[in-house]
């Protein structure tokens, strides 16, 4: 039988309790292997989208601009310019001399136009080729428009969507501490790493502020340039989705003291840890009482809700291939919830220990996979005999063309899955595509055969 | 309609520095899916990843089936010493795990702007791999993306294959047939059409099942379907090539390729969408075959007339704004003249610098006043001039919905992409099959809003 992966790769697959642990994972894509991952300018619009009162404007070709268009499910409460996609459109004349003028001169235009709070200024892979100085460009147009204006130095090329991630944390650094910190509580703090897919951060909002503590700013779900700017006054970071803006969380603490707390807003068992470690940071013996209650209360809410899906779902499996190996903790245990069994997981772009602790919280002869591929995927699915496959668009059709149910759990979802409420809305998901009468038809279920 | 019918203001074409909700994608997009087109082949893009993951997660929200693109992967160092290493890297991975008849390459702006020569690095590949069994056949096309639309991508590739790869030889009795870039339920409608003339035919690329096939048991590494190599090798020796497009530039088709190299005579024509412009298409069918259009057409043509009585009264006079691609403009703004309806505003992101003679080719006998014809544009810039227009309905892809919903009037989804919505690969636009469809949704949804908008509540229309 032929290989499952190319040799290159067969160190970024793990078989729990096969082999002792010693994933190869966070290096750069196998050429012609066709990865599931996108590029530096990808991790970086993918944090930065969601700040919904600055303009975003791509400093490239047509494509990253237009391939990134309202792609998103971040909602906001107020302004979206969020929404539109802005691009220079570098055309060849500009390749050849130069796309400063241009760039100069849409951002000048366009923040006229919009009156945005903040400008972001994406480099895309010629950028960096050609050799604009978007540094320069973007403080001369910030000094004539009295708005900061931020390049992020996202070149495609210049590592993989962790590095983009890096980009944008960077981008954002740069403009926290420009605010008034005046009137935050102690009891404060900041979201970091939540996109407000579906208006999830709106229901962490709401626990935060039951518990009584002052959220400053998100970052960036429902973003406002100005909370960013005073981010540097709250006294906690709470950072979900790790990979992307773990690096902004250690450098604010590095320069404004301000601890961080790693959390996970994915089923009922993160939601309420989450919660709960909060609290414990704050040392209020009321908070905590009042985060008790809330616990108590959704959760009481929830088990009943969850029950039937429960039933339905027990025993079926599930394979999880997700950008953030952070949200694929939580998934296994949201899945183990429902009494669902977790035969694969994977990521683009989790770290050692990140695989570590996959592989410490799965069952035995669950596959564990870093940067993986469809032929990959789709042999893992088979191998498996999977139920369900949670995933992002690029992974849909793998599962659907195999007869195999899908669950979106990627930034185009419209369907919020984090806090109490998302745990049940996933579960509806899930039990949505699990039990459908359609695959009664597919190929893979004996009964299907032909019209006769 | 009143007798005199109003009048309207005709608003300038606005300019903005900044591109704002492109009306167009990249150039590599359209050579990929003209690849795909093709029997075992796997498309392939010279440049960074991220390019492959967007374009694929893009094509699969329109398609809804897989669509594997691989990539050279190039990270910083190889974009300062050149893409060669990687790329070959690739090419032999791909091989290895696809077993591919063909691997079609792009390029991408990255490795066009660091002056990578894929022709040389693929010359040394093949001397570096001498005497190997089993390494697919390769076809490289050049597409920048900081030049030309998605359009002038699928063209190219087209044409790149059809001059790697058609041989000549004695003429042969086949019809090459270049669509363009149709949907796939179109791609299944030209098989049938020219299989029903008697016609041996090649169809490049051919997108019928390769994006819209079964569900399978085995998942397939490489979707069935596709114009077969040997056919593409046969080219050379067609005795017409029929090609779709008539703002394409007349010298960089593949049709024009076989035509200077192997001297085939090409037709240029617009897309058969419609009455008048499959008219046109089944008479150069009736003269390539020596056969009378089949009853069957005669027939579907007969009840199109028909349903185009039956519903003209709801559509005429009503104000259309088309845009997407340029040749789609120009068959929809034919389709649309016919039936009654007035195309207010033609726009497109590309800049062929045809698109205005080629709507007036098609309308100037029925309509009094040339629709406004701007190329270039972006969706922003639409927004601007939409509504002094008061269009009825806007026609297009599904990137006009927020206009249409701005307007308050109904966007009837045609062409690519189709993100919101299920089934974007099977709208069918050609033929008089395709324009009888055309024609029951614009009508419908003429009438619907009539419907909607009536304090009345009639459900008797």
């Amino acid at each position: 039988m032929e290989a499952v992966a190319l040799k290159e790769r067969e160190n970024q697959i793990h078989v729990k309790g096969e082999a002792p642990f010693d994933i190869v994972c966070n290096k750069d894509s196998l050429a012609g292997a066709v990865s599931q991952r996108a590029c530096v300018f990808c991790g970086s619009r993918v944090v930065l989208y969601p700040i919904a009162d600055a303009l975003h404007l791509v400093h490239g070709p047509i494509g990253c601009a237009v391939y990134t268009w309202d792609i998103r499910g971040a909602l906001s409460s107020g302004p979206e310019l969020h929404r539109l996609s802005f691009s220079t459109d570098l055309q060849e004349r500009d390749v050849i001399f130069g796309g400063e003028k241009k760039l100069a001169a849409a951002l000048r235009e366009l923040i006229a136009r919009h009156q945005p709070k903040a400008a972001f200024v994406y480099s895309t892979c010629i950028v960096g080729i050609i050799g604009d100085d978007l540094e320069a460009i973007c403080k001369s147009v910030e000094g004539e428009c009295g708005i900061p204006v931020i390049p992020v130095k996202s070149e495609g090329f210049k590592g993989n969507k962790r590095d983009g991630y890096q980009a944008a944390c960077d981008a954002l650094f740069r403009l926290i501490g420009t605010g008034d910190t005046s009137g935050i509580s102690n009891y404060s703090l900041n979201i970091l790493g939540d996109f407000n897919l579906a208006g999830e951060i709106w229901m962490i909002r709401d626990y935060y502020e039951r518990m009584g503590i002052q959220v400053v700013a998100n970052i960036t779900g429902d973003g406002r340039v100005a909370d960013i700017r005073r981010a540097h006054g709250a006294a906690l970071n709470v950072v979900q989705c790790s990979g992307s803006t773990m690096h902004l969380a250690n450098m604010m603490e590095e320069k404004y003291g301000i601890p961080s707390i790693r959390v996970s807003y994915f089923g009922i068992e993160d939601m309420a840890e989450a919660l709960y470690d909060i609290a414990r940071f704050f040392k209020d013996p009321d908070m905590l009482e009042r985060t008790k209650k809330i616990v108590e209360e959704e959760v009481k809410k929830l088990a009943t809700a969850l029950e039937p899906y429960r039933k339905a779902l027990a025993g079926k499996k599930a394979a999880i291939y997700v950008g953030g190996s952070f949200k694929a903790f939580s998934l296994v245990k949201a899945f183990r919830l429902i009494d669902m069994q977790v035969v694969m997981v994977g990521s683009q772009t989790g770290t050692k220990e990140d695989y570590l602790e996959l592989e410490a919280i799965t069952d035995p002869g669950t596959i564990i996979v870093d940067d993986s591929n469809p032929l990959e995927l789709t042999t893992f699915l088979k191998e498996k005999e999977v139920d369900v496959f949670v995933g992002g668009v690029k992974e849909r059709p793998i599962a659907y063309k195999l007869g195999i149910g899908f669950c979106d759990h990627n930034h185009e979802r419209k369907e919020a899955l984090a806090g109490f409420e998302g745990m049940l809305n996933f579960a509806q998901e899930v039990y949505s595509s699990v039990m459908s009468p359609v695959w009664q038809f597919v190929p893979r279920r004996k009964s299907a055969a032909s019209p006769r | 309609m009143s007798k005199n019918p109003p009048t309207f203001a005709k608003p300038k074409r606005p300019n903005s520095i900044a591109t704002t909700n492109a009306c167009k994608l990249c150039k590599p997009l359209g050579a990929c899916l003209a690849f795909k087109g093709i029997e075992g082949a796997v498309p392939y893009l010279h440049g960074s990843q991220g390019c492959a993951t967007y374009m694929r997660r893009y094509i699969i929200s329109h398609y809804n089936e897989p669509i594997d693109i691989a990539s050279s992967s190039l990270s910083e160092k190889h974009a300062v010493y050149g893409g060669g290493p990687n790329l070959k890297l690739g090419l032999t991975n791909v091989a290895a795990k696809y077993r591919p008849a063909l691997i079609g390459i792009a390029t991408t702006c990255l490795t066009e702007t660091i002056g990578d020569d894929v022709a040389m690095y693929l010359r040394q590949y093949a001397e570096d791999t001498k005497g190997s069994v089993g390494l697919p056949t390769f076809v490289n096309v050049s597409t920048p993306s900081y030049s030309g639309t998605h359009m002038e991508g699928f063209h190219a590739a087209v044409r790149e294959v059809v001059a790697q790869l058609s041989e000549g030889g004695p003429r042969g009795e086949t019809v090459n047939l270049l669509p363009g870039f149709v949907s796939s339920s179109d791609f299944r409608l030209l098989h049938e059409i020219l299989a029903d003339f008697g016609l041996g035919y090649t169809l490049l690329p051919d997108l019928s099942e390769t994006m819209d096939g079964p569900a399978l048991l085995e998942y397939e590494k490489i979707q069935q379907g596709g114009t077969p190599l040997a056919n593409i090798r046969a080219m050379g020796r067609a005795r017409a090539t029929v090609e779709f497009g008539p703002t394409l530039d007349s010298s960089i088709t593949g049709g024009d390729v076989l035509k200077e190299k192997f001297g085939i005579p090409r037709h240029r024509i617009g897309m058969p969408i419609g009455i008048r412009e499959t008219d046109v298409f089944f008479r150069l069918l009736e003269d390539l075959s020596g056969r009378p259009t089949p009853e069957k057409y005669a027939k579907q043509r007969g009840r199109l007339v028909d349903a185009y009585v039956d519903g003209h009264k709801y559509v005429f006079g009503k104000r259309a704004i088309v845009y997407g691609e340029e040749d789609l403009i120009v068959g929809l703004c034919s389709f649309l003249t016919e039936i009654g309806v007035t195309p207010v505003l033609c726009a497109t992101g590309g800049t062929s610098g045809r698109l205005k003679e080629a709507v007036a080719a098609v309308t100037g006998d029925t309509l009094a006043e040339q629709p406004q014809v701007f190329e270039g544009m972006d969706f922003f810039e639409i927004n601007e001039i939409a509504e002094t227009l008061a269009p009825d309905l806007v026609v297009g892809h599904s990137k006009g919905y927020p206009l249409a919903r701005k307007l308050h009037i109904p966007l009837i989804r045609v062409g690519f992409p189709i993100h919101d919505r299920v089934g974007g690969q099977r709208i069918l636009h050609l033929g008089y099959a395709g324009a009888q469809q055309l024609f029951d949704t614009v009508t419908n949804a003429m009438i619907e809003k009539k419907q909607d908008d009536s304090p009345v509540g009639y459900f008797y229309m």
